[in-house]
């Protein structure tokens, strides 16, 4: 559960609870973005996100997304594990 | 130089090497603590030290938050969750932790209804789809998790859930490394900051080291290449007589964390007067409990529990581990009677436990640490 994935807003899925569709290593899921809402902040579709326990902590831009996936690659079975947890989650 | 061919940049890994070796000082040791699991992880599995010259020494810090989480809080949770009325949810980690008498894994074997979910909104999906039983969340974690479970708090509560319940164990960060450095076992040179950690509280909480104690602290981020630099950084301050937070990760961290997460940690959170730690013993004013606001979503308030202190087993010394103390492989039972298949300790639990990542990675590969 320590890990921070990134991901891409796909599209908004309920405005009023913050809840986005996100593209991660091709698994689509729901996230909350609501702790990136600070003024002037804010993210929407085509940013980038580290995503922690179903919540986006941060945007990133793209680069730093890529170097971070691959890193994650890298780490094999806990990657995996963590992306099993993900696809398990079913956020409303 | 073994996996430095595996860097995002060998060339650029080399060249650090050769420049944190022009740094420091012959015959001086110096000690730098990284405080978060995911840089210990990383400093395993690419071989972060091998890049370092023998008197840098790598210390591991307190900053896995499944394993500073003490027995008598597992045999709280599995109190909890053997209730017929409750489904308990935690996190995958935190399902194999040992308490005084069993895991959750154990009591779920055994006939509770124990869940692992990937986010505590998880939680909250089943506790709207199931009104009729009482839906416990274990929460566990640092200021990068604690966010996440208040805005969960917040939607039950203006949702008006009333079969959620939040089993609250959040931790914060600055007082385990306050007592750290107030302890006389141990002598640090600077710290390694923890990245994820700060995109929440920022830089500014953790100012106190260099004002207070005078010692070097960078944020580093997570790749190989970023925690050598953050090495290098510290190394470099200690060369140059300085003392600052520094912050190396500034592509993710901004220097005032994220004001809406801090907002929602005030709102739904308060200090608890003490929390008992793993191997560290009780820290004032380092745990989190729910605000009164909150309370009617509190666990602790709802069911009776257990709140007593256990002893850690006596062969466990994740305690010194945690203050980095000793390493991994210097505990009795590491790789013999404490596995990550039969953890004994929680840092043979999660993959951010030192005594797990250095089992998982190096166990086999390493002589020279070995001294
Ligand atoms: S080997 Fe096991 S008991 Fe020893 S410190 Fe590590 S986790 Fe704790």
């Amino acid at each position: 559960m320590c890990l921070a994935i990134p991901g891409r807003i796909v599209q908004i899925v309920d405005e009023q609870n913050r809840l986005v569709k996100v593209d991660v290593a091709g698994v689509q899921r729901t996230v909350n973005i609501g702790l990136l809402d600070t003024t002037g902040g804010g993210a929407g579709p085509g940013d980038w996100v580290l995503i922690h326990v179903g919540f986006a902590l941060s945007k990133v831009d793209e680069a730093e997304a890529h170097a971070t996936l691959r890193l994650l690659e890298q780490m094999g079975s806990e990657y995996e594990m963590e992306l099993s947890e993900l696809r398990a989650s079913v956020i409303e | 130089m073994r996996f430095v061919d595996e860097y995002r940049d060998a060339d650029l890994g080399r060249a650090l090497s050769a420049q944190i070796l022009a740094t420091v000082e012959p015959g001086r040791h110096y000690k730098v603590m990284e405080v978060c699991g995911g840089h210990t992880h990383t400093i395993y599995k690419y071989g972060v030290d091998d890049l370092l010259p023998a008197n840098v020494e790598l210390v591991h810090g307190p900053g896995c938050p499944v394993c500073v989480i003490p027995m008598g809080r597992v045999d709280d949770a599995i109190a909890v969750a053997r209730r017929p009325e409750v489904i308990f949810t935690c996190f995958g980690d935190m399902m194999r932790v040992p308490g005084s008498c069993g895991t959750l894994l154990e009591a779920k074997a055994e006939g509770a209804d124990v869940r692992m979910v990937y986010s505590p909104l998880d939680a909250l999906r089943i506790a709207r789809q199931d009104p009729d039983r009482e839906v416990v969340f274990f929460a566990i974690g640092f200021e990068t998790t604690a966010p996440s479970t208040a805005l969960t708090l917040m939607r039950a509560k203006a949702e008006g859930i009333r079969n959620f319940f939040c089993l609250c164990n959040h931790v914060t960060i600055v007082p385990p490394l306050r007592a750290l450095l107030e302890s006389p076992d141990l002598r640090l040179d600077g710290f390694i900051g923890p990245g994820h950690v700060s995109t929440v509280v920022g830089a500014r909480p953790f100012e106190f080291i260099p004002k207070d104690y005078g010692k070097p602290i960078v944020i580093s981020g997570f790749e190989p290449l970023d925690v050598l630099q953050s090495v290098h950084m510290v190394l470099r301050q200690l060369a140059e007589d300085r003392c600052e937070v520094e912050n190396q990760y500034t592509r993710v961290v901004p220097y005032e964390g994220n004001p809406r997460a801090l907002e929602v940690l005030a709102e739904v959170f308060e200090l608890r007067p003490h929390f008992e730690w793993r191997g560290l013993g009780f820290i004032s004013q380092s745990g989190l409990r729910l605000s009164p606001a909150y309370r009617e979503l509190d666990a602790e308030l709802r069911y009776p529990v257990p709140g007593i202190r256990v002893a850690d087993p006596k062969a466990c010394q994740c305690g010194e581990v945690l203050k980095g103390v000793i390493k991994p492989w210097e505990c009795k039972v590491f790789g013999t009677a404490c596995t990550p298949e039969r953890p004994i300790g929680t840092c043979m639990v999660s993959s951010e436990g030192a005594c797990a990542a250095y089992y998982n990675y190096g166990r086999f590969a390493r002589e020279r640490e070995v001294v």
